[in-house]
């Protein structure tokens, strides 16, 4: 195996060993590709439960009056209409409208937030932030003492409401606090798999146990980031550094439904500029008609013509074709004809409309009353 | 890690099996394993020229497309068809069920360019370290 040093590790590094995992650089963090191995891995998140050690992403606190605070001016999410207990997805952006990153914004009281944001721009992101925050806004990063575990498929309700004891009963993109292992932990019902989860924060030192409490039910295996990228490519969800970055906007992508255009924001005006212009490139997703996958960097052929560039390819252990997603410079329908070449290969593939997996069980609703059925 | 003892082996991790004039050729438990799941395989056509150490396959991989290069130079004379339905017989069965082709060997003192059992055994092994 290579030696990989200079690398963060997460609280559960040496657990990953322990279970055989294959451990990879990915944002600064080693952290385990997979397991048992990536398609069991995805499969079993797509009926069962996988879980997933996350805690290489970033957290920071956020704190100040609402009305003081100008933390709003460099985000797309709109705080002000947030309710308590609620999250929310968006953006910080350049002037140009690229990404600078992606992230989730969590209300946690009146006057207190969470923002979540990518590993490999944690620190970046510290930094902007602090440079242009105003004495108002206190910003505490938390990445270094707060871990992350996200827990994801059909049977993850049930497995949370076993091992908390109460009905973890959450509508999507809403958390609260639910007690475990004697710990105040943030569970939030948000994942990046198309299927019913939670995301659930605790502090560094409890999870260890936590992770182990959780793989002691059987309806959970853990499951590496190998998995967790083929699970969001076939929903159709943009990577950060691969789909999106500071050149990307979110409009080219398809995301303009997550910009409150009732809002200030740095990267506004330039946005509202490419809506009336239009888009000189725009995400497209295809599906191969065959089990050979495209992969970032392929280009992408319409008509004899070079059209694009492949920023996301897999096989869809799903689907069991290859899938993908990139940018295009031609407006392209649902069902055209397009090739994907890299030097000798080339994947013949038609446009689709994402998601590509149709059955994710994430905006599973809890039945209310049973007897309404 | 697998390592038969009557194959001879490169040392990008294919394997060869000679019987007679003939070679069926695949790749090692070893390669199986880095690659993962094996999704897809572009396999040699029949009567298609082979050159030792040249690339006349391709393996996909969830993760990766690789390329496979032949143990021994050769004319393809037969191809394991049911690994395009079947890819995953390579990571179950490196060297029974998945072999990829049979060759017939043009010049059999290329062998000597290849490790046997033991020679690989240590090679891979110091790689798994």
């Amino acid at each position: 195996m290579e030696e990989h040093t200079g690398f963060k590790n997460t609280p559960l590094i040496e657990k990953h060993k322990d279970l055989g995992a294959k451990l990879a650089p990915f944002g600064g963090w080693l952290m385990p590709i997979q397991y048992s191995g990536i398609i069991e891995e995805h499969n079993w998140t797509r009926k069962s439960a996988g879980l997933f050690d996350i805690c290489h992403m970033g957290e920071f606190e956020v704190e100040g009056d609402l009305d003081k605070i100008n933390l709003g001016e460099f985000i797309t999410v709109n705080l002000k209409a947030m309710p308590s207990g609620t999250c929310k997805y968006g953006f910080m952006l350049n002037e140009e409208g690229g990404i600078i990153d992606d992230l989730v914004v969590y209300r946690i009281t009146g006057n207190k937030w969470m923002v979540v944001v990518n590993a490999a721009t944690t620190d970046s992101n510290e930094k902007y932030l602090r440079s242009r925050l105003n004495s108002e806004t206190s910003i505490k990063n938390v990445s270094g003492v707060l871990g992350k575990l996200d827990l994801q498929g059909p049977l993850s309700k049930k497995i949370l409401d076993d091992i908390t004891g109460v009905n973890i009963n959450l509508e999507y993109y809403t958390f609260n606090y639910f007690k475990l292992l004697g710990e105040n932990i943030i569970i939030s019902r948000t994942g990046y798999t198309g299927e019913l989860g939670y995301e659930l924060y605790m502090p560094n030192e409890k999870v260890i146990q936590l992770w182990e409490k959780i793989l002691s039910d059987s309806r959970v295996k853990p499951v590496g980031l190998g998995a967790r990228d083929t699970l969001r490519l076939e929903m159709g969800y943009s990577l950060y550094g691969q789909d999106i970055d500071n050149t990307t906007s979110p409009l080219e992508v398809g995301l303009g439904s997550f910009i409150d255009w009732n809002k200030d924001f740095i990267g506004k005006e330039a946005l509202l500029k490419q809506r009336e212009l239009g888009l000189s490139r725009r995400i497209i997703y295809f599906s191969a008609n065959s089990r050979r996958s495209p992969r970032h960097n392929y280009r992408i052929n319409y008509k004899g013509s070079d059209i694009g560039i492949v920023t996301s390819g897999s096989f869809s252990p799903s689907l069991g074709v290859g899938i993908g997603m990139g940018y295009s410079k031609v407006g392209l329908e649902a069902s055209e004809e397009i090739r994907l070449t890299e030097g000798a290969i080339s994947i013949d593939a038609k446009v689709v409309k994402r998601p590509f997996y149709k059955n994710g069980s994430v905006k599973y609703k809890e039945m209310k009353n049973a007897c309404a059925g | 890690m697998l390592v038969p003892d009557n194959l001879f082996f490169t040392k990008d991790h294919e394997w060869v099996k000679i019987e007679g004039g003939e070679a069926v050729i695949g790749i090692t438990d070893f390669a199986q394993g880095s690659l993962g799941d094996i999704t897809f395989i572009d396999l040699p056509k029949l009567g298609q020229a082979l050159k030792q150490s040249s690339v006349y396959a391709t393996v996909e991989s969830v993760k990766a497309a690789s390329d496979v290069y032949s143990p021994l130079s050769g004319e393809v004379i037969k191809v394991n068809n049911e690994l395009s339905l079947h890819p995953e017989m390579v990571n179950k069965s490196p060297y029974e069920l998945g072999w990829f082709a049979v060759v017939k060997i043009t010049d059999l003192t290329e062998k000597n360019n290849l490790m046997d059992a033991k020679e690989y055994k240590e090679y891979a092994e110091k790689l798994s370290k």
